[in-house]
């Protein structure tokens, strides 16, 4: 008869199998970073995400010149001319055949566009105003909504009756039709991206935070709170408000690449960011003037946006998981 | 099920006229005036005013405002700029974003289930793996990526179809955008059906005929894709609203003349062209809540625990 040796079994799994790590006491943000780092895509988006951040905030300090300098550089034959449309290059090419050609002695790793600006600055630029306008204005989205959500869920009624209508209603109105009219009262630029966003995304913020306040507020803790003698306000932000934090961040997860998308949007159509100011949007805008001609002007943005928005959502898909793990992926 | 029907039709009659007239205050409390000052007299000013009625109080100009609405015209009817009446131009570009928009949903639906459905039947395979891969991709990097590629790659670079959308060749020159409009509605579509149709393939009904002996394409005929259908009406639903905002990039990619770029052209330009604003404000909101009321009432019609849910709730 055969007796089964040790190596005929494997592990499923490379854990260690004698740590319990499901059932271990750990606290609930552990158990979150746990869940969280065992997705490989989020880890991955994580990953992205962070390597945009930090270009977009040390390449413009680190680069030669500035992001609206038009840069003037010396050609092979010894004239001074502005870098017009130059194809990346790093450094001074070994060879030259044509002498007319605009070689150049400087590297401009992404080119540089029809002004002569360098690319590489101008991306990175535009990837900051980008990331700032999209984290300020989610930030505030999610102070109004969650606010504006707990309030309604908490005192219910009428409060909620009447908050929840003026809801329904600002949501049947087309996103289109809001920035125009905001088109007409402000400037275009910076803040009118900020404000359409302002104005569109914080309902989402509210739905959530409403949907979670209706949970919360009927567990003994408020209960216990409310005996105690605490004020609405004490028990809406101090005891309800840290509970919703999970769902509210996988929210805001998912409203920064909407928010990128949007100011993208705006800007490549013309509402957006002006002049000199560059987003990722106003770039792409200005590349796809040329794509045909000079199609590596318009490549560096468009991953950038591309990089940032598949980052930003594969995080928010790995935050979703990890806040309310399934039995099955324990 | 009547009263729920009625009840959406009224909210969103009440809603829409709210909207037309905030849209209407909104503009006349603007500040500045409509007319050259320095080349006018306050007495012509005055007489310009009287004309186009804006010497009377806010509220008897709305209701001027929507009784020409109701008959059929927007207001004064033209621009501010060059004079040219609305009502023509904006009916002709709805009609052709209406055009691009009907083939784009067709386009989104239809290689939408066909994707979900493959990858639903294929589960765990290569082209599962495939499937989702793509999905994944088409929901999360921008649509107007995929759009300015599939232009740079088809029109330009190897000449399949139109650089520009030209309306004198309707159907050729509209592939292109339409498809490229529909490119998030695909992965959103087929990521939704191939997980309905799973969670139904996984369900009890279905192994107990399966046990009874149906199977193949009679099996999924009968009672697979019925019920993994229904939900699948619940996306596309958005999607055909997104489509409105969509429009906006694909039409200046394209240069069509829709109604998105009527709009930028509105507000984008050297000043801001009110009429235009509020004509395509009101037609925008008529159209969005249009749509979603003929979605309510359709999923109300597919699946009565909707409309049930909602007139307890």
């Amino acid at each position: 008869m055969y007796t089964p040796k040790d190596d005929d079994f494997d592990f499923l799994t490379d854990r260690d199998l004698s740590v319990d790590e499901n059932f271990a006491a750990q606290g609930y943000w552990k158990g979150v970073a746990v869940h969280f780092v065992r997705n490989r895509l989020a880890v991955a988006g994580a990953l992205i995400v962070c390597l945009v951040i930090v270009f977009a905030v040390l390449a413009p300090i680190v680069s030669p010149y500035s992001y609206d300098e038009i840069v003037s550089i010396q050609t092979t034959d010894g004239r001074q001319v502005i870098a017009k449309n130059l194809e990346p290059q790093l450094g001074a090419p070994a060879q030259v055949d044509d002498a007319s050609a605009n070689f150049a002695d400087k590297t401009f790793v992404f080119g540089t566009d029809e002004l002569g600006r360098d690319l590489w600055t101008r991306t990175w630029q535009g990837a900051r105003v980008s990331l700032i306008i999209a984290f300020v204005a989610i930030f505030i989205d999610m102070v109004i909504g969650t606010s504006y959500g707990l309030v309604s869920g908490y005192f219910g009624g009428r409060v909620d009756n009447v908050m929840q209508r003026f809801i329904e209603i600002e949501s049947s109105v087309p996103t289109l039709v809001i920035i125009s009219i905001l088109a007409i009262f402000m400037e275009k630029g910076i803040g009118l991206v900020i404000a359409s966003l302002l104005l569109t995304e914080w309902i989402g913020m509210s739905k959530i935070a409403r949907a979670e306040c209706l949970k919360l507020k009927e567990r003994e803790y408020v209960l216990a709170s409310r005996t105690l003698g605490a004020g609405s306000f004490h028990i809406i932000f101090k005891q309800i408000l840290p509970n919703t934090i999970g769902p509210i961040i996988t929210q805001v997860m998912f409203s920064i690449p909407v928010a990128i998308f949007t100011e993208a949007f705006l800007s490549f159509v013309g509402v957006g960011i002006v002049l000199p100011q560059c987003s990722l949007g106003s770039l792409i805008e200005a590349g796809f003037n040329n794509i045909t001609v000079l199609p590596y002007q318009i490549l560096p943005p468009i991953t950038v946006l591309a990089l940032l928005m598949l980052g930003f959502n594969l995080v928010g898909d790995g935050f979703r998981e990890a806040l309310a793990p399934k039995l099955e992926d324990m | 099920m009547t009263k729920y029907v009625a009840k959406r039709i009224l909210m969103s009659v009440l809603t829409l006229l709210l909207i037309t007239f905030v849209l209407f205050v909104l503009i006349r409390i603007m500040p500045g005036n409509p007319f050259p000052v320095e080349r006018m007299t306050a007495d012509m000013i005055l007489q310009k005013r009287a004309e186009l009625g804006l010497d009377k109080p806010i509220l008897e100009q709305f209701v001027n405002y929507m009784s020409m609405l109701l008959s059929g015209s927007f207001g004064n009817g033209t621009s501010l700029y060059n004079g040219a009446p609305i009502k023509p131009i904006m009916l002709k570009c709805l009609e052709t974003s209406f055009r691009i928009g009907v083939l784009s949903i067709l386009f989104g639906t239809a290689v939408g289930l066909t994707i979900g459905i493959t990858a639903a039947l294929n589960r765990g395979k290569f082209l599962d793996g495939l499937c989702t891969v793509v999905s994944i991709l088409g929901v999360c990097i921008p649509s107007y990526v995929f759009m300015i590629f599939l232009q740079y790659f088809l029109s330009y670079k190897i000449p399949l179809f139109p650089y520009f959308f030209d309306p004198s060749q309707f159907l050729n020159s509209s592939i292109m955008p339409s498809l490229s409009l529909s490119l998030f509605s695909i992965s959103a579509v087929a990521r939704f059906t191939r997980n309905e149709m799973i969670e139904v393939m996984n369900s009890d009904y279905v192994k107990l005929a399966e046990a009874k002996g149906l199977y193949g394409f009679e099996l999924m005929r009968r009672h697979v894709l019925r019920n993994a259908l229904i939900p699948v009406v619940t996306v596309i639903a958005p999607l055909v609203v997104d489509l409105l905002t969509g429009a906006m990039v694909i039409e200046k990619i394209y240069g069509i003349n829709g109604v998105g770029s009527l709009m930028v052209n509105a507000i984008a330009g050297d000043g801001v062209d009110y009429n235009y604003v509020l004509a395509l404000g009101i037609v925008f909101s008529a159209l969005y809540i249009g749509v979603m009321l003929v979605l309510d009432i359709l999923y109300g019609i597919i699946d009565p625990r909707i409309s049930l849910a909602k007139e307890a709730g």
